[in-house]
């Protein structure tokens, strides 16, 4: 649906994009992750022509983006980062704006507001001017003008910024409804959102595609091997890490203090049994043993610092 | 067909904001303000039955008035960032441009057309030739839609309306005073240099005489400042 090849992207010195490619399906919902300033925004204006890739070529639907720009952004639904709009027109003649641009028929117009404004639940505040509205209204107001014309992709840049807890809860559930048949791009820097609603994850550093799978995809790369945290009570670092080192399958221990040892196993061994026979046999107490879990934190922490 | 609706629906949507914000009124009200005031000391003083007093001043407070109409038109637009999305919903370039001149172009229509009852109360007192009326309102429009024009190329360059009025302030300006300075000048370059200003062809056109010359001139005038707006808008911002 989506082809990006070698996209780069300079203003003056500053290098935002370099040598992007990748490729979206239809009816993906990709969740494009990355830093603050990683080049998230520029990939996304280069997807939608609003801005020109200084190399490079996309192409959607078939369709190439220097060429055939305007039949591209018919078939998209985009809503920027910080969701700008016109502040002094009423929400109602917004819509008919965009329905207008949108060329949606007259005919069949009054549903498809009322059905978009019911799925954004922004009916209450129809008759508002925009610039009156809160933050959390004005984001859905960017979200129903994007899902207006019914599109078949979908891109939202930062869609739950502004959203108080419950209505991020929503626009997740609504990103996911409309992921089932639509291709959606989210950009975010939220990790757990992308966790939440995507199943496929780009990961950008410093203009770069550094990791690009399923979020199960990039955990299991992440966990080579497998940690325990296990603490007995009244045991010696160095009668500690003599015993536990013993055990099959175990590379590396580390005392910490209080009896405290992290237990690092090559990938595929459960040293927690081992361990508890270990126990067992010099009669030790062990107060807790628990497994390291790895998150999309760690590993978007790893790609993107260094 | 559609380049024709999309235009419309930008016109109909820029020239409803007008009116939903202050600016209509308050460019209009300040418009007849200086017309009127301007105008009656004239004919009282003159006491002619004639509207060229006020044809005489037009081209000099279209020079103000034109830059502040339009100053917000583009400017405002790369403020607010709502031109990140404008610019990507399926509408040309052209289509945007035009649709927010023809709205300028409009609301000054507005404000000429409020100038209307001076003429019929001149008509009431004397004998009112109204060929040089006709004409001068002619002459306004396009005179005004030349420096519409100026404006909305100034508003395309920056996110900054000051700015925006300063600039098209200034190159308006240049040609109406362009004209004037042929005293200065070789005389082989006056004939340019008359050609080039705004001012003179407004004058011809309000004698009443509708020459092609002068049309031809606003027109392409027009489209070139159109043009270079048109190049502007997509001027990238750095995010």
């Amino acid at each position: 649906m989506i082809e990006a090849r070698n996209l780069s992207k300079t203003f003056g010195p500053i290098e935002a994009v370099k040598d992007l490619s990748f490729d979206i399906r239809e009816g993906e919902v990709v969740g494009l992750l990355g830093p603050n300033g990683a080049g998230k925004s520029t990939t996304i204006k280069m997807l939608t022509g609003y801005l020109t890739p200084t190399n490079g070529s996309v192409k959607v639907a078939d369709l190439d983006a220097s060429r055939e720009i305007l039949s591209i952004r018919r078939r998209i639904g985009y809503m920027p980062q910080d969701i700008p709009l016109y502040e002094d027109m009423v929400v109602i003649d917004y819509l008919h704006f965009i329905s207008d641009i949108r060329q949606i028929p007259a005919a069949s117009r009054r549903e498809k507001i009322k059905d978009v404004a019911e799925r954004c639940s922004i009916e209450k505040v129809i008759t508002q001017s925009i610039g009156t509205l809160s933050s959390g209204y004005k984001q859905r107001v960017g979200l129903a003008q994007a899902l207006i014309h019914n599109p078949d992709i979908l891109i939202l840049d930062e869609p739950t910024s502004d959203l108080d807890p419950n209505q991020i809860v929503e626009i997740r559930n609504l990103i996911k409804d409309i992921g089932k048949e639509k291709t959606v791009i989210v950009s975010s820097h939220i990790l757990s959102e992308v966790q939440a609603t995507c199943g496929r994850v780009m990961i950008i550093s410093e203009g770069r595609l550094v990791a690009d799978g399923s979020p199960d995809e990039l955990l299991a790369q992440e966990r080579s091997n497998n940690i325990v945290h296990v603490t007995f009570l009244q045991v010696g670092s160095e009668e500690g890490v003599d015993a536990i080192s013993w055990i099959d399958g175990v590379s590396r221990v580390k005392p910490m203090e209080d009896g405290h040892f992290i237990v690092e196993a090559v990938k595929g061994k459960d040293v927690r049994p081992d361990l508890f026979h270990l126990a067992v046999a010099r009669n030790w107490v062990i107060l807790e043993m628990r497994t390291e879990q790895v998150s999309l934190e760690d590993v978007f922490r790893k790609l993107t610092m260094n | 067909m559609n380049k024709l609706k999309n235009i419309l629906t930008v016109f109909r949507k820029e020239f409803l904001s007008f009116f939903n914000s202050p600016i209509a009124y308050i460019v209009i009200t300040v418009f007849l303000l200086f017309c009127g005031w301007l105008f009656f000391q004239q004919f009282f003083l003159a006491g002619q039955a004639s509207m060229r007093p006020l044809f005489a001043l037009i081209p000099l407070l279209f020079i103000f008035f034109a830059p502040a109409i339009t100053m917000r038109l583009i400017a405002e637009e790369r403020k607010t960032k709502t031109i990140s999305l404008l610019l990507t919903l399926p509408l040309g370039n052209m289509e945007i441009i035009l649709g927010k001149f023809l709205a300028a172009e409009a609301l000054l229509g507005v404000g000429l057309l409020l100038t209307l009852p001076y003429a019929f109360t001149v008509a009431s007192v004397g004998m009112l030739d109204w060929g040089p009326v006709w004409g001068g309102y002619l002459g306004a429009l396009l005179m005004g839609a030349a420096y519409l024009a100026v404006g909305m190329f100034c508003s395309s360059l920056t996110s900054n309306q000051i700015v925006a009025f300063i600039l098209g302030l200034g190159i308006c300006f240049v040609f109406f005073i362009i004209d004037k300075v042929l005293l200065l000048l070789p005389e082989r370059l006056s004939n340019v240099f008359e050609y080039l200003s705004v001012d003179y062809h407004f004058h011809n056109i309000a004698r009443g005489v509708i020459d092609l010359r002068d049309l031809v001139f606003y027109l392409s005038f027009i489209a070139a400042f159109m043009i270079y707006a048109i190049y502007a808008i997509q001027r990238e911002d750095w995010r």
